[in-house]
């Protein structure tokens, strides 16, 4: 209780003061600016050096792409068009986009197939990138890989059909025996598939791609962006499931498996993949029996299968060395066996954590594909310091094909990088 | 009262090989080990046989044959008539020096960016986000040839820079850039310089024994001394003196434009591959570190920087003492295992004609002699141990840094 009375305070407020806008200052753009360019003397010092950088490099680039010539016949006719001013020769790219696409040989009437195999390659990842779709789309992507063979190479159709037999025949040999044993439908499916296989070679006569439905491609006409896909694509889904096959063994307690996988990994990784080609090219052919003439193409998708396996091998032991012991532990006391735990507990909870590393390892793969230009395969790179350098028509055209290239597997590049941050987001379990 | 035993040993039946888990993981090494032998045979077999019908045989004898090729950038004395081992000598040295330039100018590249990338200032934040997500996502191949034609292409012909009133002056009158290349001046050590390089030496020892003394004080009486400026004191005073003293024994030896009416002249050469290589690389592999960088210095929890505030430490030392420690030892590993695959990716010199291991043993010793296998052989031989021995190097840095936990 205070004794004091109103009027022995010397002033009380009994109004409020209207509300002021804050200060000019302290909102809209000019708060934004002061806060994220111009904080501090130094600060604002660096962005202007950077907006000077930007303009050097937009006045540098800018007039060249804009004022670019698309429809010309030769560097020498855009010369003419150019009359001296700034400007791309972009012609070079609409005169020579399928070769960069396809490669200089695969025969331009048949320009369609690739094009609806990339298509459909869409249909059939769909699946796998977004599991919300419907499962059974995986018949797509299970069917894919005989398709995009088929109308790629070309030939008689009982190549892929057999292909695919065997792995029919394989599937339900490994359904009907995985009940009892693991390791009997396992290994039960790979001898089924390959018999299948053998029987289906002697079966497919020597002349079946004559007169084929689709006119038989030659591996070695295979080229341009086309060949970087099917190298990326192809390496990076054979080399998944040999990855998991090497992580597990380096994690076996079995010493002479962990031996032969860390030797192996090791190995691959420790030498670069240049040396690697370099054996394709040159090395690998001596190891196959005599006569069996293996193409360069299936001798590169060897050597790149067993670089990224090594490397994604290397991403999964990551995952399965940060699951916690306790899910091995609880695994062993629900009476599980090895295969059963790996499958059921321990694979999806690794694989999980590997997803982004994997999806590294794909992005880093994809980009070395161009170094197959290096042993003189004409991938998108190989034809760009090849055949159209060369010519004569353009012969000194670097920067648009450049740009071109770099565009190619940026966007590629780029849209695998950001699909794996989604993946992360959306598998994010653990709710921070 | 029961008591658990063992099962008893009964006797071995065979169907325990399968049935067992003693005996079970056995029987699957002797399966794999059975199956490891027979793909070799298998291998070996086939290379025999075609080697055989190919009429080759394995052997090492090209390596001491003379090389018969030239080699524009070479460290040690080489000609045409030098060995096969001396020509792969020169490609180990070149790959060498590329891989080591290229490691140093990469980390400053990847340290600016990564640092740049978590600035206050918008703009640049952006611009090196830009920066790291171009360069990631194109194949380093593509650049290592954009930046090779950059010099060959655009740069003006050495002979721009020759006689008395050129189209293009040289650089500080010392730097010319051709499209064979950049010419730099060289050092030239006159009497006397030994003992300058002597006096460089014994002030950088000086440098680390001072703040070995600093340290000790600090953590023995809690005195602080300054460190930055006596360092750099020491780095630059004394080697100064000792110049000037000693008459300027080391002087420059610019190229020169007078000298000759087709070429410059003195200095030193770096080939155009040298530079479009080291160049790729640099900025190719900085954006990966610029990543690493600025993860690690983002994994240091912000609580770290606000306690050492709240102890009272200034800023400089925060960073010093407190976050950098902690933000190495996230970066390093995967810093390292940056600089593993700068060395591999330097086999793609060979795209450039740079003229590495990869280009010397596995490309015109390949080509010349046909000893594809053999030459590839020791191609990867190398490759393994500079990257065994790298990686040796870094499991020994990580047990160092190893937090110890008890």
């Amino acid at each position: 209780m205070s004794d004091k009375r109103a009027d022995s305070v010397a002033f009380v407020r009994d109004t409020f003061i209207a509300e002021q806008p804050a200060p000019s200052s302290a909102t809209g753009v000019v708060k934004w600016l002061q806060d994220n360019l111009f904080a501090t003397w130094a600060n604002g010092l660096l962005t202007i050096v950077s907006l000077y950088v930007v303009y050097l490099l937009l006045t540098a680039t800018m007039p060249w792409i804009f004022n670019g010539i698309w429809n010309t016949e030769s560097l020498a006719q855009c010369r003419e068009v150019l009359d001296g001013s700034t400007g791309a020769c972009f012609s070079v790219l609409s005169e020579r986009w399928n070769q960069l696409l396809f490669g200089f040989k695969y025969p331009p009437d048949q320009y369609w197939r690739p094009t609806l195999a990339f298509v459909l390659m869409f249909a059939a990842l769909a699946p796998v990138l977004f599991f919300d779709l419907p499962r059974k789309l995986l018949v797509i992507t299970a069917l894919f890989p005989f398709t995009a063979y088929w109308l790629i190479w070309g030939g008689t159709i009982l190549t892929p059909l057999f292909a695919l037999a065997g792995v029919v025949v394989g599937y339900f040999v490994y359904a009907r025996f995985v009940k009892n044993s693991f390791a009997a439908g396992f290994f039960g499916a790979i001898v089924a598939a390959l018999v299948v296989w053998m029987l289906g070679g002697q079966i497919i006569p020597e002349n079946a791609n004559d007169n084929a439905l689709l006119a038989a491609v030659p591996s070695r006409d295979l080229g341009g962006f086309m060949l970087n896909m099917m190298l990326g694509l192809t390496c990076v889904s054979l080399s998944v499931p040999i990855g998991i096959a090497l992580a597990l063994g380096r994690q076996s307690n079995l010493p002479l498996i962990k031996v032969i996988c860390v030797v192996f990994i090791e190995f691959i990784r420790g030498v670069p993949l240049i040396t690697l080609l370099f054996v394709a090219n040159v090395m690998l052919a001596y190891f196959f029996p005599p006569g069996s003439g293996v193409d360069l193409f299936l001798r590169v998708v060897i050597m790149i299968t067993m670089f990224s396996a090594a490397y994604i091998a290397e991403v999964i032991r990551g995952g399965l060395a940060a699951l916690p012991k306790g899910q091995y532990e609880a695994a062993d006391s629900l009476g599980l066996d090895y295969p059963q735990a790996m499958r059921l507990i321990i694979l999806p909870q690794a694989l999980k954590i590997s997803i982004p590393g994997i999806v590294n390892v794909a992005v880093g793969l994809f980009k070395d594909t161009t170094l197959v230009s290096v042993i003189s395969m004409f991938d998108l790179v190989g034809m760009i310091r090849g055949p159209i350098l060369a010519s004569t028509e353009w012969n000194g055209v670097y920067w648009e094909l450049f740009m071109a290239a770099s565009v190619l597997f940026f966007v590629v590049c780029y849209g695998i990088s950001q699909y794996s941050q989604w993946l992360e987001r959306r598998l994010a379990t653990d709710h921070r | 009262m029961t008591t658990l035993t063992d099962p008893p040993a009964g006797t071995f039946r065979l169907s325990m090989l399968l049935n067992d888990t003693r005996y079970r993981s056995l029987t699957f090494q002797a399966i794999a080990l059975l199956v490891l032998i027979a793909a070799i045979v298998f291998l070996a077999n086939n290379l025999m046989t075609n080697l055989r019908t190919a009429g080759l045989n394995i052997s090492y004898e090209f390596l001491g044959s003379p090389a018969g090729y030239d080699i524009n950038q070479t460290l040690i004395a080489y000609d045409s008539q030098s060995t096969n081992m001396r020509a792969a000598w020169v490609g180990i040295l070149n790959t060498m020096l590329v891989a080591v330039l290229a490691c140093a100018t990469a980390t400053v590249f990847g340290v600016i960016a990564g640092v740049l990338r978590l600035s206050n200032n918008w703009l640049v934040r952006k611009l090196m986000a830009v920066y790291v997500e171009i360069f990631r996502n194109i194949p380093v191949l593509i650049w290592i040839i954009i930046i090779f034609t950059i010099m060959t292409a655009v740069m003006p012909g050495a002979r721009d820079y020759l006689g008395a009133e050129p189209k293009t002056e040289l650089l500080f009158g010392m730097f010319a850039f051709t499209n064979r290349g950049v010419y730099a001046p060289a050092p030239v050590w006159n009497d006397g310089s030994g003992l300058v390089i002597a006096v460089f030496v014994l002030s950088i020892i000086g440098i680390f024994a001072y703040r070995r003394y600093a340290r000790n004080l600090l953590y023995a009486t809690g005195k602080l001394l300054p460190t930055g400026w006596p360092s750099l004191a020491l780095l630059i005073v004394p080697v100064v003196l000792a110049f000037f003293i000693m008459g300027q024994p080391i002087g420059l030896d610019s190229p020169d434009v007078l000298a000759n009416r087709f070429n410059l002249k003195g200095g030193i050469q770096i080939g155009a591959p040298l530079i479009a290589l080291w160049f790729a690389l640099s900025i190719y592999t900085g954006a990966f570190i610029a990543e690493n960088v600025r993860a690690g210095i983002q994994a240091v929890s912000k609580g770290q920087t606000e306690a050492a505030a709240a102890l009272g430490l200034r800023s400089g030392r925060i960073m010093n003492l407190v976050v950098l420690p902690q933000a190495l030892r996230v970066i390093i590993p995967p810093l390292i295992s940056n600089y593993l695959n700068i060395t591999k990716n330097t086999s793609l010199a060979i795209a450039v004609g740079y003229a590495d291991i990869t280009a010397t043993l596995g490309g015109i010793t390949l080509n010349q002699t046909g000893r594809a296998i053999e030459c590839v052989l020791l191609l990867m031989l190398f490759y393994l141990v500079i990257s065994l021995s790298i990686s040796a190097l870094m499991n020994v840095y990580n047990n160092a840094m190893k937090l110890k936990e008890r």
